[in-house]
Protein backbone atom coordinates (compact mmCIF):
# COMPACT_ATOMS: atom_id res chain seq x y z
CA UNK A 1 0.00 0.00 0.00
CA UNK A 2 2.86 2.14 1.20
CA UNK A 3 5.08 1.64 -2.13
CA UNK A 4 1.80 1.84 -3.95
CA UNK A 5 1.17 5.70 -2.88
CA UNK A 6 5.17 6.03 -2.82
CA UNK A 7 4.74 5.23 -6.95
CA UNK A 8 2.01 7.21 -7.95
CA UNK A 9 3.50 10.29 -5.65
CA UNK A 10 6.98 9.75 -7.29
CA UNK A 11 5.27 9.69 -10.83
CA UNK A 12 3.28 12.88 -10.75
CA UNK A 13 6.62 14.37 -9.04
CA UNK A 14 8.36 13.27 -12.31
CA UNK A 15 5.49 14.48 -14.71
CA UNK A 16 5.65 17.49 -12.82
CA UNK A 17 8.63 18.08 -12.98
CA UNK A 18 9.92 17.36 -16.70
CA UNK A 19 6.41 19.20 -17.66
CA UNK A 20 8.10 22.29 -15.80
CA UNK A 21 11.59 21.42 -17.47
CA UNK A 22 9.61 22.01 -21.07
CA UNK A 23 9.37 25.39 -20.87
CA UNK A 24 13.10 26.11 -20.99
CA UNK A 25 15.28 25.38 -24.25
CA UNK A 26 17.90 23.01 -24.04
CA UNK A 27 18.46 19.55 -23.27
CA UNK A 28 17.51 20.01 -19.76
CA UNK A 29 14.17 18.23 -20.25
CA UNK A 30 15.60 15.45 -21.63
CA UNK A 31 18.30 15.19 -18.99
CA UNK A 32 15.43 15.19 -16.44
CA UNK A 33 13.64 12.58 -18.07
CA UNK A 34 16.68 10.04 -18.61
CA UNK A 35 16.99 10.09 -14.61
CA UNK A 36 13.51 9.46 -13.65
CA UNK A 37 13.34 7.18 -16.30
CA UNK A 38 16.92 5.28 -14.28
CA UNK A 39 14.98 5.88 -11.07
CA UNK A 40 11.60 4.21 -11.83
CA UNK A 41 14.00 1.29 -14.08
CA UNK A 42 15.98 0.55 -10.17
CA UNK A 43 12.52 1.23 -7.74
CA UNK A 44 10.38 -0.80 -10.08
CA UNK A 45 13.15 -3.71 -10.24
CA UNK A 46 13.62 -3.66 -6.49
CA UNK A 47 10.13 -2.81 -5.40
CA UNK A 48 8.19 -6.12 -7.58
CA UNK A 49 11.53 -8.49 -7.27
CA UNK A 50 11.69 -8.87 -10.87
CA UNK A 51 14.14 -11.71 -11.63
CA UNK A 52 17.60 -10.49 -12.72
CA UNK A 53 17.51 -12.50 -15.67
CA UNK A 54 14.73 -10.60 -16.75
CA UNK A 55 15.44 -7.11 -16.48
CA UNK A 56 18.81 -6.29 -14.64
CA UNK A 57 18.86 -2.87 -12.17
CA UNK A 58 20.19 -0.07 -13.49
CA UNK A 59 22.87 -0.16 -10.33
CA UNK A 60 23.27 -3.65 -10.91
CA UNK A 61 24.66 -2.99 -14.18
CA UNK A 62 26.72 -0.19 -12.87
CA UNK A 63 28.28 -2.65 -10.05
CA UNK A 64 28.86 -5.37 -13.20
CA UNK A 65 30.30 -2.94 -15.40
CA UNK A 66 33.19 -2.42 -12.29
CA UNK A 67 33.66 -5.73 -11.31
CA UNK A 68 34.01 -6.83 -14.81
CA UNK A 69 35.82 -3.62 -15.98
CA UNK A 70 39.31 -5.35 -16.88
CA UNK A 71 37.13 -8.02 -19.43
CA UNK A 72 35.31 -5.01 -20.86
CA UNK A 73 38.59 -2.86 -21.40
CA UNK A 74 40.13 -5.69 -23.10
CA UNK A 75 36.67 -6.70 -25.34
CA UNK A 76 37.00 -3.07 -26.00
CA UNK A 77 39.84 -2.95 -27.32
CA UNK A 78 39.54 -5.41 -29.39
CA UNK A 79 36.57 -4.67 -31.14
CA UNK A 80 36.56 -0.83 -31.41
CA UNK A 81 40.75 -0.39 -31.22
CA UNK A 82 40.88 -3.08 -33.70
CA UNK A 83 37.92 -4.26 -36.06
CA UNK A 84 36.38 -0.83 -35.76
CA UNK A 85 38.59 1.77 -36.22
CA UNK A 86 41.04 -0.01 -38.36
CA UNK A 87 37.94 -1.20 -40.65
CA UNK A 88 36.29 1.87 -40.53
CA UNK A 89 39.72 3.74 -41.86
CA UNK A 90 40.29 1.54 -44.26
CA UNK A 91 36.71 1.21 -45.81
CA UNK A 92 36.32 4.70 -45.80
CA UNK A 93 39.41 5.54 -47.12
CA UNK A 94 38.95 3.11 -50.11
CA UNK A 95 35.77 3.87 -51.12
CA UNK A 96 36.73 8.07 -50.81
CA UNK A 97 39.71 6.99 -52.82
CA UNK A 98 37.54 5.41 -55.67
CA UNK A 99 35.55 8.20 -55.49
CA UNK A 100 38.25 10.69 -56.37
CA UNK A 101 39.63 8.16 -58.95
CA UNK A 102 36.30 7.59 -60.97
CA UNK A 103 35.69 10.89 -60.67
CA UNK A 104 37.23 11.46 -64.45
CA UNK A 105 35.46 8.77 -65.70
CA UNK A 106 31.24 10.03 -65.79
CA UNK A 107 30.61 5.77 -67.79
CA UNK A 108 32.08 4.26 -64.65
CA UNK A 109 30.20 6.71 -62.78
CA UNK A 110 27.02 6.35 -63.86
CA UNK A 111 27.49 2.15 -63.70
CA UNK A 112 28.50 2.09 -60.30
CA UNK A 113 26.60 5.36 -58.50
CA UNK A 114 23.39 2.98 -58.78
CA UNK A 115 25.13 0.05 -57.92
CA UNK A 116 26.41 1.60 -54.90
CA UNK A 117 23.11 3.05 -53.90
CA UNK A 118 21.63 -0.04 -53.97
CA UNK A 119 23.74 -2.20 -51.52
CA UNK A 120 22.41 -0.11 -48.81
CA UNK A 121 19.37 -2.19 -49.18
CA UNK A 122 21.24 -5.25 -49.16
CA UNK A 123 22.52 -6.80 -45.07
CA UNK A 124 25.70 -6.83 -46.02
CA UNK A 125 26.54 -7.78 -42.66
CA UNK A 126 25.71 -11.39 -43.86
CA UNK A 127 28.96 -11.92 -45.58
CA UNK A 128 30.08 -12.10 -41.88
CA UNK A 129 30.42 -15.76 -41.98
CA UNK A 130 32.57 -16.09 -45.15
CA UNK A 131 34.98 -13.00 -43.63
CA UNK A 132 35.46 -15.31 -40.63
CA UNK A 133 36.11 -18.51 -42.80
CA UNK A 134 38.62 -16.46 -44.77
CA UNK A 135 40.30 -14.65 -42.26
CA UNK A 136 39.95 -16.87 -39.33
CA UNK A 137 38.55 -16.03 -35.81
CA UNK A 138 40.41 -12.74 -34.95
CA UNK A 139 39.85 -8.98 -35.64
CA UNK A 140 40.75 -8.59 -39.51
CA UNK A 141 37.90 -11.22 -40.53
CA UNK A 142 35.49 -8.63 -38.50
CA UNK A 143 37.50 -5.50 -39.75
CA UNK A 144 36.74 -6.78 -43.45
CA UNK A 145 33.11 -6.87 -42.65
CA UNK A 146 33.36 -3.40 -41.17
CA UNK A 147 35.36 -2.33 -44.52
CA UNK A 148 32.89 -4.13 -47.13
CA UNK A 149 29.88 -1.88 -44.94
CA UNK A 150 31.43 1.55 -44.75
CA UNK A 151 33.36 1.49 -48.46
CA UNK A 152 29.82 2.05 -50.32
CA UNK A 153 28.06 5.42 -48.20
CA UNK A 154 31.70 6.64 -48.39
CA UNK A 155 31.79 6.22 -52.75
CA UNK A 156 28.47 7.59 -53.21
CA UNK A 157 28.83 10.49 -50.44
CA UNK A 158 32.22 11.34 -52.29
CA UNK A 159 30.85 11.40 -55.83
CA UNK A 160 27.68 13.27 -54.43
CA UNK A 161 30.27 16.32 -52.95
CA UNK A 162 32.44 16.25 -55.85
CA UNK A 163 29.71 17.53 -57.77
CA UNK A 164 28.31 20.29 -55.07
CA UNK A 165 30.63 22.82 -55.87
CA UNK A 166 28.43 25.70 -58.11
CA UNK A 167 28.70 26.04 -61.85
CA UNK A 168 29.60 29.50 -61.13
CA UNK A 169 32.53 28.83 -58.87
CA UNK A 170 34.24 25.95 -61.72
CA UNK A 171 33.41 28.68 -64.24
CA UNK A 172 35.51 30.92 -62.36
CA UNK A 173 38.08 28.47 -61.48
CA UNK A 174 38.30 27.95 -65.14
CA UNK A 175 38.71 31.38 -66.44
CA UNK A 176 41.70 31.29 -64.01
CA UNK A 177 43.36 28.51 -66.29
CA UNK A 178 43.07 26.25 -62.91
CA UNK A 179 44.19 22.91 -63.48
CA UNK A 180 42.32 19.84 -62.79
CA UNK A 181 44.40 19.25 -59.82
CA UNK A 182 44.13 22.64 -58.60
CA UNK A 183 40.21 22.60 -58.98
CA UNK A 184 40.21 19.19 -56.97
CA UNK A 185 41.97 20.51 -54.49
CA UNK A 186 41.14 24.44 -54.21
CA UNK A 187 37.46 24.06 -54.67
CA UNK A 188 35.55 20.59 -55.43
CA UNK A 189 37.18 18.69 -52.48
CA UNK A 190 36.72 21.68 -49.83
CA UNK A 191 32.75 21.53 -51.26
CA UNK A 192 32.58 18.22 -50.83
CA UNK A 193 33.68 17.80 -47.02
CA UNK A 194 30.08 18.14 -45.50
CA UNK A 195 29.03 14.90 -47.61
CA UNK A 196 32.04 12.97 -46.28
CA UNK A 197 31.84 13.97 -42.84
CA UNK A 198 28.15 12.75 -42.99
CA UNK A 199 29.54 9.47 -44.32
CA UNK A 200 31.91 9.33 -41.50
CA UNK A 201 28.58 9.44 -39.32
CA UNK A 202 26.76 7.12 -40.73
CA UNK A 203 30.11 4.81 -41.31
CA UNK A 204 30.77 5.06 -37.09
CA UNK A 205 27.78 3.77 -36.16
CA UNK A 206 27.45 1.11 -39.41
CA UNK A 207 30.88 -0.04 -38.29
CA UNK A 208 29.98 -0.42 -34.68
CA UNK A 209 27.40 -2.36 -35.88
CA UNK A 210 28.67 -4.69 -38.42
CA UNK A 211 31.79 -5.70 -35.79
CA UNK A 212 29.71 -6.42 -32.99
CA UNK A 213 27.26 -8.38 -35.40
CA UNK A 214 30.08 -10.15 -37.16
CA UNK A 215 31.49 -11.31 -33.70
CA UNK A 216 28.05 -13.24 -33.16
CA UNK A 217 28.88 -15.89 -35.88
CA UNK A 218 32.31 -16.60 -34.32
CA UNK A 219 35.08 -14.77 -32.94
CA UNK A 220 37.89 -15.62 -29.86
CA UNK A 221 36.92 -15.48 -26.33
CA UNK A 222 36.81 -11.31 -26.64
CA UNK A 223 35.55 -8.82 -27.97
CA UNK A 224 32.11 -6.82 -27.40
CA UNK A 225 29.33 -9.01 -29.70
CA UNK A 226 31.23 -12.08 -28.42
CA UNK A 227 30.57 -10.82 -24.16
CA UNK A 228 27.09 -10.01 -25.55
CA UNK A 229 26.13 -13.00 -27.06
CA UNK A 230 27.61 -15.45 -24.57
CA UNK A 231 25.98 -13.89 -21.46
CA UNK A 232 23.18 -13.56 -23.42
CA UNK A 233 22.91 -16.90 -23.21
CA UNK A 234 24.74 -17.47 -19.88
CA UNK A 235 21.85 -15.57 -18.74
CA UNK A 236 24.53 -13.04 -17.35
CA UNK A 237 22.43 -9.93 -17.92
CA UNK A 238 23.88 -7.38 -16.09
CA UNK A 239 27.05 -7.87 -17.84
CA UNK A 240 25.30 -7.97 -21.62
CA UNK A 241 23.87 -4.75 -20.65
CA UNK A 242 27.43 -3.33 -19.57
CA UNK A 243 28.78 -4.55 -22.53
CA UNK A 244 25.87 -2.52 -24.19
CA UNK A 245 26.77 0.38 -22.52
CA UNK A 246 30.08 0.43 -23.51
CA UNK A 247 29.01 0.27 -27.16
CA UNK A 248 26.48 2.76 -26.68
CA UNK A 249 28.90 5.22 -25.35
CA UNK A 250 31.05 4.44 -27.80
CA UNK A 251 29.06 5.60 -30.23
CA UNK A 252 27.89 8.61 -28.75
CA UNK A 253 31.35 9.99 -28.61
CA UNK A 254 32.27 9.16 -31.80
CA UNK A 255 29.62 10.61 -33.21
CA UNK A 256 30.60 13.70 -30.96
CA UNK A 257 34.38 14.02 -31.85
CA UNK A 258 33.45 13.91 -35.59
CA UNK A 259 30.77 16.57 -35.08
CA UNK A 260 33.46 18.60 -33.63
CA UNK A 261 35.69 17.84 -36.70
CA UNK A 262 32.74 18.95 -38.93
CA UNK A 263 32.68 22.44 -37.51
CA UNK A 264 36.27 22.63 -38.03
CA UNK A 265 36.33 21.41 -41.43
CA UNK A 266 33.20 22.66 -42.75
CA UNK A 267 32.49 25.66 -40.93
CA UNK A 268 31.57 28.03 -43.82
CA UNK A 269 28.65 25.37 -44.53
CA UNK A 270 25.21 26.93 -44.23
CA UNK A 271 23.83 23.69 -42.08
CA UNK A 272 26.89 24.08 -39.33
CA UNK A 273 26.80 28.22 -39.13
CA UNK A 274 23.07 28.09 -38.50
CA UNK A 275 24.08 25.91 -35.04
CA UNK B 1 17.21 5.33 -67.35
CA UNK B 2 18.25 4.19 -70.23
CA UNK B 3 21.75 6.25 -70.81
CA UNK B 4 22.25 4.11 -67.07
CA UNK B 5 21.73 0.65 -68.46
CA UNK B 6 24.87 0.05 -70.31
CA UNK B 7 27.24 1.89 -67.81
CA UNK B 8 25.06 -0.87 -65.07
CA UNK B 9 25.69 -3.83 -67.12
CA UNK B 10 29.30 -2.80 -67.57
CA UNK B 11 30.04 -2.34 -63.88
CA UNK B 12 28.16 -5.66 -63.33
CA UNK B 13 29.90 -7.48 -65.99
CA UNK B 14 33.34 -6.60 -64.75
CA UNK B 15 32.00 -7.74 -61.09
CA UNK B 16 31.04 -11.30 -62.25
CA UNK B 17 34.77 -11.37 -64.16
CA UNK B 18 36.57 -10.16 -60.93
CA UNK B 19 34.62 -12.79 -58.70
CA UNK B 20 35.05 -15.81 -61.09
CA UNK B 21 38.87 -14.29 -61.01
CA UNK B 22 38.74 -14.39 -57.38
CA UNK B 23 37.29 -18.17 -57.71
CA UNK B 24 40.44 -19.18 -59.66
CA UNK B 25 42.98 -18.02 -56.98
CA UNK B 26 41.48 -18.00 -53.81
CA UNK B 27 40.52 -21.84 -55.06
CA UNK B 28 43.86 -22.88 -56.68
CA UNK B 29 45.66 -24.19 -53.37
CA UNK B 30 42.85 -26.48 -52.73
CA UNK B 31 42.44 -27.45 -55.82
CA UNK B 32 45.93 -28.51 -56.35
CA UNK B 33 46.69 -30.35 -52.46
CA UNK B 34 42.84 -32.43 -52.75
CA UNK B 35 41.74 -32.67 -56.51
CA UNK B 36 44.54 -32.67 -58.92
CA UNK B 37 46.86 -34.48 -56.72
CA UNK B 38 46.19 -37.89 -57.61
CA UNK B 39 45.92 -36.64 -61.37
CA UNK B 40 50.05 -35.67 -61.66
CA UNK B 41 50.42 -33.80 -65.33
CA UNK B 42 47.72 -31.75 -65.33
CA UNK B 43 47.39 -28.59 -67.27
CA UNK B 44 46.41 -24.91 -66.44
CA UNK B 45 43.17 -25.57 -67.79
CA UNK B 46 42.39 -28.53 -65.50
CA UNK B 47 43.23 -26.50 -62.89
CA UNK B 48 40.73 -23.64 -63.62
CA UNK B 49 38.17 -26.18 -64.22
CA UNK B 50 38.73 -27.76 -61.12
CA UNK B 51 39.17 -24.67 -59.19
CA UNK B 52 35.44 -23.66 -60.88
CA UNK B 53 33.33 -27.13 -59.42
CA UNK B 54 35.24 -27.92 -56.41
CA UNK B 55 32.71 -29.52 -53.42
CA UNK B 56 33.96 -26.80 -51.04
CA UNK B 57 35.31 -23.93 -52.42
CA UNK B 58 37.21 -20.99 -50.63
CA UNK B 59 35.00 -18.98 -53.05
CA UNK B 60 31.98 -20.54 -54.96
CA UNK B 61 32.13 -19.30 -58.72
CA UNK B 62 28.30 -17.83 -59.60
CA UNK B 63 27.57 -20.75 -61.48
CA UNK B 64 27.69 -23.05 -58.75
CA UNK B 65 25.59 -20.60 -56.53
CA UNK B 66 23.02 -20.03 -59.38
CA UNK B 67 22.87 -23.96 -59.49
CA UNK B 68 23.08 -24.68 -56.00
CA UNK B 69 19.78 -21.78 -55.91
CA UNK B 70 18.64 -23.73 -58.25
CA UNK B 71 18.10 -27.00 -57.15
CA UNK B 72 17.00 -25.94 -53.81
CA UNK B 73 13.97 -23.63 -55.25
CA UNK B 74 13.28 -26.44 -57.69
CA UNK B 75 13.59 -29.95 -56.48
CA UNK B 76 12.08 -29.39 -53.23
CA UNK B 77 8.73 -28.22 -51.91
CA UNK B 78 7.85 -24.75 -50.98
CA UNK B 79 7.45 -25.96 -47.26
CA UNK B 80 10.33 -28.18 -46.91
CA UNK B 81 13.25 -26.54 -44.49
CA UNK B 82 15.87 -27.69 -47.58
CA UNK B 83 14.06 -24.65 -50.17
CA UNK B 84 15.82 -21.17 -49.58
CA UNK B 85 12.82 -19.62 -50.87
CA UNK B 86 10.64 -21.59 -47.31
CA UNK B 87 13.65 -19.38 -45.14
CA UNK B 88 13.24 -16.82 -47.42
CA UNK B 89 9.81 -16.29 -46.67
CA UNK B 90 10.05 -17.14 -43.14
CA UNK B 91 12.61 -13.96 -42.76
CA UNK B 92 10.14 -11.61 -44.97
CA UNK B 93 7.41 -12.37 -42.67
CA UNK B 94 9.30 -11.36 -39.51
CA UNK B 95 10.85 -8.16 -41.46
CA UNK B 96 7.29 -7.18 -42.83
CA UNK B 97 5.31 -7.63 -39.24
CA UNK B 98 7.98 -5.92 -37.76
CA UNK B 99 8.12 -2.90 -40.45
CA UNK B 100 4.25 -2.20 -40.21
CA UNK B 101 4.38 -2.00 -36.47
CA UNK B 102 7.42 -0.12 -36.04
CA UNK B 103 6.00 1.89 -38.77
CA UNK B 104 2.54 2.65 -36.90
CA UNK B 105 4.45 3.01 -33.60
CA UNK B 106 6.59 5.49 -35.04
CA UNK B 107 4.15 7.87 -37.31
CA UNK B 108 2.31 7.79 -33.62
CA UNK B 109 4.85 8.74 -31.43
CA UNK B 110 5.91 11.77 -34.40
CA UNK B 111 2.32 12.57 -33.90
CA UNK B 112 2.77 12.89 -30.35
CA UNK B 113 5.64 14.74 -30.27
CA UNK B 114 4.71 17.11 -32.88
CA UNK B 115 1.82 18.20 -30.32
CA UNK B 116 3.04 18.07 -27.11
CA UNK B 117 6.45 20.42 -25.88
CA UNK B 118 6.97 18.02 -23.13
CA UNK B 119 6.82 15.00 -25.30
CA UNK B 120 9.43 16.72 -27.61
CA UNK B 121 11.92 18.53 -25.39
CA UNK B 122 12.13 14.92 -23.21
CA UNK B 123 11.83 12.21 -25.71
CA UNK B 124 13.32 13.70 -28.80
CA UNK B 125 16.72 14.59 -27.92
CA UNK B 126 17.14 10.71 -26.82
CA UNK B 127 15.68 9.21 -30.15
CA UNK B 128 17.83 11.08 -32.10
CA UNK B 129 21.18 10.18 -29.90
CA UNK B 130 19.80 6.86 -30.42
CA UNK B 131 20.85 6.55 -33.95
CA UNK B 132 24.21 7.04 -33.08
CA UNK B 133 24.15 4.11 -31.11
CA UNK B 134 24.45 0.70 -32.27
CA UNK B 135 20.69 -0.50 -31.09
CA UNK B 136 20.88 -3.75 -33.05
CA UNK B 137 23.25 -4.91 -30.07
CA UNK B 138 20.20 -5.44 -27.53
CA UNK B 139 18.92 -8.08 -29.70
CA UNK B 140 20.06 -10.89 -28.03
CA UNK B 141 19.16 -9.19 -24.90
CA UNK B 142 15.11 -8.95 -26.55
CA UNK B 143 15.44 -12.76 -27.26
CA UNK B 144 16.46 -13.44 -23.92
CA UNK B 145 13.52 -11.45 -22.39
CA UNK B 146 10.85 -12.08 -24.82
CA UNK B 147 11.78 -16.07 -24.56
CA UNK B 148 11.57 -16.12 -20.66
CA UNK B 149 7.94 -14.39 -20.96
CA UNK B 150 7.03 -17.85 -23.27
CA UNK B 151 7.23 -15.93 -26.92
CA UNK B 152 8.59 -17.56 -29.74
CA UNK B 153 8.26 -18.16 -33.40
CA UNK B 154 7.59 -15.18 -34.96
CA UNK B 155 7.19 -12.52 -32.27
CA UNK B 156 10.81 -11.93 -31.02
CA UNK B 157 11.95 -11.38 -34.30
CA UNK B 158 9.36 -9.01 -35.11
CA UNK B 159 9.82 -7.17 -32.03
CA UNK B 160 13.53 -6.49 -33.00
CA UNK B 161 12.72 -5.41 -37.01
CA UNK B 162 10.33 -3.54 -35.38
CA UNK B 163 12.36 -1.30 -32.72
CA UNK B 164 14.79 -1.21 -35.29
CA UNK B 165 12.64 0.32 -37.88
CA UNK B 166 10.78 2.52 -35.70
CA UNK B 167 14.00 4.96 -34.80
CA UNK B 168 14.57 6.58 -37.96
CA UNK B 169 10.35 6.84 -39.47
CA UNK B 170 10.04 8.79 -36.03
CA UNK B 171 12.84 10.97 -36.76
CA UNK B 172 11.85 11.97 -40.03
CA UNK B 173 7.85 12.35 -39.48
CA UNK B 174 8.83 14.69 -36.83
CA UNK B 175 10.65 16.77 -39.40
CA UNK B 176 7.89 16.32 -42.15
CA UNK B 177 4.72 16.88 -39.79
CA UNK B 178 6.75 20.04 -38.96
CA UNK B 179 8.07 20.88 -42.34
CA UNK B 180 4.42 23.02 -43.20
CA UNK B 181 5.23 26.69 -44.16
CA UNK B 182 3.69 29.26 -41.44
CA UNK B 183 1.83 30.75 -44.21
CA UNK B 184 -0.28 27.70 -44.75
CA UNK B 185 -1.12 26.74 -41.10
CA UNK B 186 -2.33 30.32 -40.58
CA UNK B 187 -4.44 30.07 -43.60
CA UNK B 188 -5.90 26.42 -41.48
CA UNK B 189 -5.85 28.44 -38.41
CA UNK B 190 -8.11 31.58 -40.34
CA UNK B 191 -10.86 28.35 -41.69
CA UNK B 192 -11.23 27.82 -38.14
CA UNK B 193 -9.65 24.30 -38.65
CA UNK B 194 -9.29 21.80 -35.50
CA UNK B 195 -5.72 20.62 -35.01
CA UNK B 196 -6.92 17.11 -36.17
CA UNK B 197 -8.18 18.49 -39.40
CA UNK B 198 -4.82 20.01 -39.58
CA UNK B 199 -3.29 17.25 -38.96
CA UNK B 200 -5.23 15.34 -42.04
CA UNK B 201 -5.46 17.80 -44.34
CA UNK B 202 -1.98 19.67 -44.09
CA UNK B 203 0.35 17.76 -41.98
CA UNK B 204 0.08 14.36 -42.74
CA UNK B 205 0.64 15.11 -46.52
CA UNK B 206 3.50 17.20 -45.82
CA UNK B 207 5.20 14.49 -44.33
CA UNK B 208 4.78 11.78 -46.40
CA UNK B 209 7.79 12.79 -49.21
CA UNK B 210 10.09 12.68 -45.92
CA UNK B 211 8.19 9.44 -44.82
CA UNK B 212 9.33 7.57 -47.70
CA UNK B 213 12.77 7.74 -47.57
CA UNK B 214 13.16 6.82 -43.67
CA UNK B 215 10.46 3.81 -44.65
CA UNK B 216 13.36 2.91 -46.99
CA UNK B 217 16.27 2.97 -44.21
CA UNK B 218 13.59 1.23 -42.15
CA UNK B 219 13.38 -1.90 -43.94
CA UNK B 220 16.52 -2.25 -44.59
CA UNK B 221 17.44 -2.25 -40.79
CA UNK B 222 14.34 -4.36 -40.36
CA UNK B 223 15.77 -7.26 -42.49
CA UNK B 224 19.15 -7.44 -41.08
CA UNK B 225 17.22 -7.18 -37.60
CA UNK B 226 15.21 -10.05 -38.56
CA UNK B 227 18.59 -11.60 -39.71
CA UNK B 228 20.87 -11.15 -36.57
CA UNK B 229 17.59 -12.28 -34.30
CA UNK B 230 17.59 -15.34 -36.08
CA UNK B 231 21.04 -16.40 -34.87
CA UNK B 232 21.28 -17.06 -30.80
CA UNK B 233 17.56 -18.69 -30.67
CA UNK B 234 19.11 -22.02 -32.38
CA UNK B 235 16.20 -20.86 -35.08
CA UNK B 236 15.53 -23.42 -37.63
CA UNK B 237 14.57 -21.58 -39.52
CA UNK B 238 15.34 -18.32 -41.77
CA UNK B 239 18.06 -16.84 -43.91
CA UNK B 240 20.12 -15.93 -40.91
CA UNK B 241 20.04 -19.66 -39.72
CA UNK B 242 21.01 -20.93 -42.96
CA UNK B 243 23.98 -18.21 -43.08
CA UNK B 244 25.36 -20.14 -38.87
CA UNK B 245 24.65 -23.28 -40.08
CA UNK B 246 26.52 -22.75 -43.41
CA UNK B 247 29.16 -21.85 -41.06
CA UNK B 248 29.21 -24.29 -39.07
CA UNK B 249 29.19 -27.40 -41.21
CA UNK B 250 31.71 -25.12 -43.60
CA UNK B 251 29.39 -25.20 -46.39
CA UNK B 252 30.46 -22.35 -48.24
CA UNK B 253 28.15 -22.89 -51.27
CA UNK B 254 24.98 -22.59 -48.83
CA UNK B 255 26.05 -19.34 -47.39
CA UNK B 256 26.81 -17.96 -50.89
CA UNK B 257 23.31 -18.91 -51.76
CA UNK B 258 21.40 -17.72 -48.49
CA UNK B 259 23.79 -14.54 -49.11
CA UNK B 260 22.86 -14.11 -53.15
CA UNK B 261 18.48 -14.48 -51.73
CA UNK B 262 19.07 -12.35 -48.77
CA UNK B 263 20.43 -9.56 -51.18
CA UNK B 264 17.43 -10.54 -53.24
CA UNK B 265 15.03 -9.95 -50.64
CA UNK B 266 16.78 -6.35 -49.32
CA UNK B 267 16.07 -5.50 -53.58
CA UNK B 268 12.65 -6.85 -53.55
CA UNK B 269 11.58 -5.11 -50.27
CA UNK B 270 12.83 -1.76 -50.97
CA UNK B 271 11.20 -1.94 -54.26
CA UNK B 272 7.92 -2.74 -52.71
CA UNK B 273 8.70 0.51 -50.75
CA UNK B 274 9.17 2.58 -53.70
CA UNK B 275 6.19 1.21 -55.40
CA UNK B 276 4.14 2.48 -52.84
CA UNK B 277 5.58 5.65 -52.84
CA UNK B 278 5.16 5.96 -56.18
CA UNK B 279 1.17 5.29 -55.95
CA UNK B 280 1.09 7.21 -52.99
CA UNK B 281 2.89 10.50 -54.22
CA UNK B 282 1.54 10.30 -57.68
CA UNK B 283 0.82 13.67 -59.24
CA UNK B 284 3.02 15.51 -56.61
CA UNK B 285 5.72 17.88 -58.53
CA UNK B 286 8.98 16.05 -57.53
Amino acid sequence: MITAIGFVLALLLAVWSVKRCAAYEGPLTAAVFGLWVLFFWQAGVTVFEVPRVLLPSPWSIVLSMTEHAPTLGRDFVQTVLKAVLVGWLVGSAAGFAVGVAIDRLPFLQRGLLPVASLTSTIPLVAVAPIMVMWFGFEWPSKAAVVVLMTFFPMLVATLAGLQAAGKLERELMHSYAASYLQTLFDLRLPCAVPFIVGALKVNATLALIGAIVAEFFGSPTVGLGFRISTEAAKMNMSLVWGAIVVAAVTGSLAYTLLVQLERRWAFWHPSVRSK
Amino acid sequence: MMNKAGPIAVVLGVVLLLWYGGAVGLNSQGAIERVLADRPGWTTADLVAATLSMERPVLPAPHQVAADLYTSINDWPLDSPRNLLFHMAVTAQSTLVGFVLGTLFGVLLAAAIVHSRTLDRALLPWIVASQTVPVLAIAPIVLVILGSLGMSGVAPKAAIAMYLCFFPVTVAMVQGLRSPQRIDTELLHTYAATKLQAFWMLRLPAALPFLFPSLRVAIAAGLVGAMVAELPTGAQAGLGARLLTGSYYGNTVGIWSALVLSALLGLALTAAVAVVERLVLRGRPA
